[in-house]
């Protein structure tokens, strides 16, 4: 009950709950501000009516999503100095460079831009505006950039010495910082799942409307978008999935076999699909395995050795000093599986996706359809029967939060297994927290905010789905004749703005 | 003149940015009660700020980020200690940034109304509370030997900071009528050069008030400066107001926003925390600061990327420099979703 309610317990508490559901937003909005600017270029380059009513209605869930995602992002600039105040002091110098870069050039481009977008439409000229949505997209990219390199120092911090008379960590190379492989790895991997995670929302709600067989030239365009964006995504999110895990089996080996509860070392090393542990006695009850696999997935050979838990576990002991550096093991364990699982559903149903809905390639001629016309699912020479093509839109649809799952679970994989440290090997989360910081105090900013975060998301979730389910909108007279002039056309002053709030 | 001390100078200057912009818009949410006789006339107002509020509130960010790497201890000592208040800035600013976004959203009028008052309640409390949160820095609080806030919530809501509060949410409602009296047509225009002068003649006393005790406990020959320039330039403020010249007014209450934050900075150097337990335990520039190879690093940072940013934001402004009335805003147009954008 006494380590239930401590400080660090609350504020660990908060900081994942806050984070987990800011995450939520942050790859959707990622991938769709780029998205909505691919589908905007497209209809400035061609002129087709369906682009533009593609930009507007993805555009909306865009700015639903993303306004949710700015305002939860505000509590992570500030959270670090309420609740881990001797985290701030101990790696301030360090820490704070990233994040000062990423407010001072990715926030105030992605804040002012995205105002000229939403009230820009009769104030600029087309391609003007449509400058201002890749503005917007180039923010999203750097503002995950800076904080994916400050979180990649905490994951394996480099370019830095201990200043012992200050009793703090230094900054000594910045640029270290910012290009070292654990950043650059993250940030692919982060980039391709943002784009998974777009492509299959992208995916389910096209699904939705071709299975009800309306808007269906939108939808169609969309489809193909998310589908491709979905299968390259996952095809990415896969290959820097497996950089990155090789690089943790360097920097963080107790991370790593802890996804894996191996306990003891091997020589090869099996891959582990199931297994029950038993954390005290320090083995697994039950395991299913595939021989020879891990070994692989660490050092790209089936033979070589992979410390385990229990060795890695003294070495840190030798190390740092006695103390217990394992994580969680089941959470390690677990959330491994289910980021690896949910995000590779989503992958193969986009792949297949792809090749259902195929539009030349080993295609029999009868079978291609029109743009007014819902894509016919093929597997091989014949479409699908009615129940089954009702079963595919459907699966795409109840999956689009997949990636979403995965996404969380792949943070609080990364973060919980690298405890007991907040910095790895640097400092440890007891000695992070606040210390002048009561218990009341935590608690109630946790309670605040979690009721807070789950208010506005039944009211983001209901919004969402109204707008989805309202389709893209139908085009006026002034969306097709966007001004030539910065500021407006200004022969009737009186006209009403185009959108306002 | 150190590094050091050029970032306490910089943060200064982060913070005058955010309570210039911020503040108007804080205002016009604000006067959604105080001014807007009907719906109509509320939403005028909310557009006037529509496309740029959310870029003003980068400064925000902006000044904690920078506090963070050029000052870790400042940012440590100030958010774990400020602890309730910053909270309950943040929840504000939570609530206040998807209302402005989802209040059109829906068409019923009991949804719209919610996020109204919800832009109200969300303006007006940080404009109350960024004023008492400064005067409680400036004027020192309980820090003991480990660089730690030790005092309780009461001890925040002392007298001098509560009329900080007080300052910073009439002059903040002041910058935004001027604001409003710039930006819209009609009648509201001229209602709000009228509102203007009786906001401005309350905050001109509450300022005199706040900035001379300021001045009489830790002033010197330079806060004294400012404290001429922030009382002249909201008496010209008001005159230019009352005169019907919106671009001077407005200049002018921003000027006041500059000095008064100009002022507390002035006061508090070569602090940036002072401790009311021990002046040794108080945090300084020196104390507090980050290494030099960080202050460098962040130095060619502000140098290279703010001008850029002034530059994009002030484009921003010129975009939509055109002023808005009722007819401007189409009555349900946008809130049935099929002619949504």
């Amino acid at each position: 009950m006494e380590l239930a309610l401590a400080p660090e317990t609350l504020a660990r508490w908060q900081f994942g709950i806050t984070t987990v559901y800011h995450f939520l937003f942050v790859p959707l909005t990622i991938s769709l501000a780029a998205l909505t600017a691919g589908l905007q270029t497209a209809w400035v380059r061609t002129e087709k009516e369906k682009y533009l009513r593609a930009t507007k209605f993805w555009g909306k869930l865009f700015l639903i999503n993303i306004a949710m995602g700015v305002v939860t992002g505000i509590v992570q600039e500030f959270q670090f100095g309420m609740n881990w105040s001797d985290y701030s002091r101990f790696v301030g110098d360090v820490f704070g460079a990233p994040l000062a870069f990423e407010a001072l050039i990715a926030f105030f481009f992605e804040s002012t831009f995205i105002g000229l977008w939403i009230f820009g439409w009769d104030k600029l000229p087309k391609r003007i505006h449509l400058a201002c949505i890749w503005m917007v997209s180039i923010g999203t990219l750097l503002s995950a950039y800076f904080i994916l390199a400050a979180n990649s120092w905490m994951q394996h911090p480099v370019g830095y010495r201990i200043n012992e008379e200050k009793g703090r960590a230094e900054l000594t190379d910045f640029w270290a910082v910012l290009s070292q492989n654990t950043t650059l790895n993250q940030v692919f991997h982060s980039f391709s799942a943002a784009f998974l995670t777009g492509g299959a929302f992208m995916v389910g709600i096209a699904a939705f409307h071709l299975m009800r067989k309306k808007h269906i030239p939108v939808m169609r365009t969309s489809l193909r978008l998310g589908l491709v964006t979905l299968a390259v995504g996952g095809l990415f999110t896969a290959i820097s999935g497996d950089t990155l895990g090789k690089v943790m089996y360097e920097q963080q080996p107790m991370k790593m076999a802890a996804a894996e509860a191996l306990w003891d070392g091997e020589k090869p090393a099996p891959f582990s699909v199931f297994a029950y542990g038993d954390v005290d006695k320090g083995h697994n009850k039950v395991a299913l395995e595939i021989p020879g696999l891990l070994s692989f997935l660490a050092h790209s050979d089936f033979e070589s050795y992979v410390p385990g838990i229990n060795d890695t576990n003294e070495a840190l002991q030798e190390q740092f000093g006695p103390g217990d550096y394992k994580p969680i093991v089941p959470v390690a364990y677990w959330g491994f599986r289910w980021m690896i699982g949910f995000g590779m559903a989503s992958f193969s149903l986009g792949l297949l996706g792809l090749w259902l809905t195929r539009k030349k390639f080993l295609l029999p001629a009868a079978h291609r359809t029109g743009e007014e016309e819902v894509p016919h699912l093929v597997l091989l020479k014949k479409p699908l029967g009615a129940k089954l093509t009702r079963w595919y839109w459907l699966l795409a649809l109840w999956t689009m939060g997949f990636p979403l799952i995965a996404n969380s679970w792949g943070w609080i994989f990364t973060e919980m297994g690298r405890q007991p440290w907040v910095v790895y090997g640097v400092l440890q989360t007891r000695d992070a927290v606040s210390p002048g910081v009561s218990t009341a105090e935590v608690l109630t900013s946790m309670i605040a905010f979690t009721t807070l975060y789950a208010v506005l998301a039944v009211i983001e979730v209901k919004l969402l789905v109204k707008y989805v389910k309202a389709g893209p909108p139908e085009l006026t007279e002034a969306d097709l004749n966007p001004p030539t002039k910065i500021g407006g056309d200004l022969r009737d002053a009186d006209k009403p703005m185009a959108f306002s709030y | 003149m150190e590094l050091h001390d050029v970032w306490f100078v910089l943060i200064a200057v982060l913070w005058t940015g955010y309570f210039f912009l911020e503040g108007f818009d804080f205002g016009v949410g604000i006067l959604t009660r105080l001014l807007a006789r009907d719906r109509p006339e509320k939403r005028v107002l909310i557009n006037t700020i529509g496309p740029v509020w959310d870029g003003n509130e980068v400064w925000l960010l902006t000044a904690g980020g920078a506090t963070f790497a050029a000052f870790p201890e400042w940012y440590a000592t100030l958010f774990s200690g400020f602890y309730l208040p910053l909270l309950l800035i943040l929840i504000c600013l939570i609530i206040r940034g998807v209302a402005f976004e989802y209040r059109v959203k829906r068409p019923e009028e009991r949804w719209q109304r919610n996020w109204e008052t919800a832009i109200f309640w969300t303006s007006l409390l940080p404009a109350f509370l960024w004023g008492v949160a400064f005067g409680n820095i400036v004027r020192g609080v309980k820090i003991d030997r480990e660089l730690e806030y030790v005092g309780t919530v009461g001890d925040l809501l002392n007298p001098y900071a509560l009329l900080g509060g007080l300052v910073t949410l009439s002059l903040f409602t002041f910058h935004g009528t001027v604001f409003v009296g710039l930006k819209t047509v009609g009648e509201i225009r001229e209602r709000a050069r009228g509102l203007a002068l009786r906001v401005g003649l309350v905050t001109a006393v509450l300022a005199l008030l706040f900035l001379l005790w300021t001045q009489v406990e830790n002033g010197d020959g330079a806060s004294l400066v400012a404290v001429a320039v922030a009382v002249a330039s909201l008496v010209t403020a008001l005159a230019a107001a009352r005169a019907g010249r919106e671009g001077w007014a407005f200049t002018l209450s921003g000027l006041t926003i500059v000095a008064v934050v100009a002022m507390l900075f002035l006061t508090l150097f070569p602090n940036v925390m002072p401790s009311t337990l021990n002046p040794d335990w108080s945090l300084t520039v020196t104390n507090a600061s980050s290494s030099a190879y960080t202050l460098k690093i962040m130095t060619w940072l502000a140098v290279v990327a703010t001008p850029v940013v002034l530059l994009y934001q002030g484009w921003t402004y010129w975009v939509f420099r055109k002023r808005i009335g009722t007819q401007h805003i189409a009555p349900d147009a946008h809130a049935a979703p099929q002619a949504a954008h």
